[in-house]
């Protein structure tokens, strides 16, 4: 069963909390990484830029209206996934209580419902 | 082994005695593999459905629980055969049983099945699951009971009740929580949600089940059976011994009510007292920490010992609770902590006990009551008889309420 962790938090820059807690947020993403791969679990990762370089597009009238900024503005952006194929639940949640954006913000696990496997989408579980 | 040809009546009575003894056990062994608990309890009570019109024609089955296991899971494999091309999982990992449909089986021997109870018990108190929840889906996973009955002890519509127990089982199949007993680790994290929606089953008013039976003991039934089935863990013998001892005291729903003071022990129930007893004793671990249900069931244990002693020891009670509001500052066990105070002190400091409690005391009829009583005995009546009249306009027993105006009547006399 496939299962998305998504990383919550309130974004951050060396401005605000200094080159060293990026550098130090990096390894422990890396090694985190690491571990994944070597538990043989690991699907695919993606950590976003910050969501002030997003761009949002609706349909107004049928038309695409294109927005900067991010879908929801709100103080915790979405800041990453990673995606990770175990058996139930239970290990998707200890993975998740292993993730380093946890010390940083909040982390959700939601399980996936299909996925795309060379161009068909199959299911998740 | 021949059948025993019976009535409609009988057949009816037999398939209601196997609901209500092993309505949890089945539900879990279906329910199991495939994680999928709506469909376990439809095909279940598909299979009581045609018990009902087989038995009485064909003769109660000598097994009859094998019989309905077996009945459930060819039903459960019909409808995810139907629906296999929607799934891609395999029809042995869905229904837990290799080949063609079988026949139901007279040595299908429930009690040599391993019991899935335990994993189910787990599931519903899981973390995943929200806390209000755990104790209704305990209560229909487990217990059989319905969602209208379910709604009616919680004082919400039916419907919205339905609605909430039908999500948090699609959750569980959805999300794939796993039907496992925690390891070793785990563990103590994990069972005190369990024992809390469990203890949630007891602190239930249930007045309309009727013919004797009451949700009490079936909370009872399933703290004893969970204590049971983990073996060797003190806070589940302590949660089974703290119901057993309160049951003991329970009076007949109707009767006049009186305070634990006023009742006369030998109208408790001797047996129920010894059982409570032993399970407290299979709770102690010398040397380690009591847990909370472990020092509320020595509370119980202490006032059930009147029985024996004639007099309550108050000082032991005393020191229970202080240790259990040190450990579990619940509003409920903060104002039973005052009251005992106020007794073996003096009311004057039970009194600042109360005032100490944040303002959610205010809804609480027991804070009332304990107040009214220590306001009486520091000669503050006219303050009593207004705490006593709060206490009865929030309590939703007549006979709690009748004697709290019965209280309040008596000081303004």
């Amino acid at each position: 069963m496939r299962y998305m962790l998504l990383f919550h938090y309130s974004e951050a820059s060396e401005d605000t909390i200094g080159a060293e807690a990026i550098a130090a947020g990096m390894r422990a993403m890396a090694g985190y990484a690491a571990t994944l791969e070597q538990a043989g679990i690991l699907v695919s990762g993606q950590v976003l830029q910050p969501s002030a370089s997003s761009t949002t597009l609706t349909l107004v009238d049928g038309e695409p209206r294109i927005q900067d900024g991010p879908f929801a503005d709100t103080k915790e952006q979405l800041g990453g996934v990673i995606v990770i194929d175990v058996p139930d639940l239970d290990a998707a949640l200890e993975w998740a209580r292993q993730a380093p954006p946890l010390s940083w913000g909040t982390v959700e696990v939601r399980p996936g419902a299909v996925h795309i496997e060379a161009g068909t989408w199959v299911a998740s579980s | 082994m021949g059948r025993v040809i019976v009535t409609g009546e009988t057949a009816a009575h037999v398939a209601e005695r196997t609901a209500r003894a092993s309505y949890g056990r089945l539900v879990a062994l279906l329910a199991a593999p495939t994680g999928d608990l709506e469909l376990a309890e439809d095909t279940l009570a598909q299979a009581f459905e045609q018990a009902l019109t087989t038995w009485p024609r064909d003769g109660v089955p000598d097994n009859p629980d094998g019989w309905l296991l077996t009945v459930a899971r060819n039903r459960q494999r019909d409808l995810w055969k139907s629906a296999a091309h929607r799934r891609n999982q395999s029809l042995e990992a869905a229904t837990d049983i290799g080949g063609d449909a079988v026949q139901p089986l007279n040595d299908l021997d429930l009690d040599r099945i391993p019991d899935r109870r335990l994993a189910l018990l787990f599931v519903c108190a899981h973390p995943a699951i929200a806390a209000n929840l755990r104790t209704p889906l305990m209560l229909q996973a487990v217990l059989g009971f319905d969602s209208a009955q379910i709604a009616r002890a919680f004082a919400v519509p039916a419907g919205a009740m339905s609605q909430r127990l039908v999500r948090g089982k699609r959750r569980i199949r959805d999300a794939r929580i796993p039907f496992v007993i925690p390891g070793r680790q785990a563990m103590p994290q994990r069972l005190p949600s369990v024992l809390e929606a469990v203890y949630g089953c007891y602190t239930l008013a249930f007045p309309e089940l009727g013919d004797g039976e009451s949700l009490a003991g079936e909370a009872r039934y399933l703290a004893v059976t969970t204590a049971r089935l983990l073996g060797d863990e003190p806070e589940a013998w302590a949660l089974a011994a703290l119901l057993t001892l309160a049951s003991a005291r329970a009076t007949t729903p109707g009767d006049r009510y009186l305070p634990l003071q006023d009742q006369d022990p030998d109208e408790w129930d001797r047996h129920l007292i010894a059982e409570g007893e032993a399970y407290l004793r299979r709770a102690e671990r010398p040397g380690q920490a009591p847990g909370r249900f472990q020092l509320e069931a020595a509370i119980q244990a202490v006032h059930c010992d009147r029985a024996r002693s004639g007099a309550t020891d108050w000082d032991a009670l005393c020191t229970l609770y202080t240790a259990l509001v040190a450990i579990a500052p619940s509003l409920g066990s903060r104002v039973a902590h005052a009251a005992v105070i106020g007794r073996t002190r003096s009311p004057r400091t039970g009194l600042s006990l109360l005032e100490a409690l944040p303002v959610e005391r205010e809804r609480l009829q027991p804070y009332h009551a304990v107040r009214g009583d220590l306001l009486a005995r520091l000669g503050r009546h006219q303050d009593a008889v207004a705490a006593f009249h709060q206490a009865s306009t929030l309590s939703t027993d007549p006979a709690v309420r009748a004697f709290l105006e019965r209280r309040a009547k008596e000081l303004s006399g």
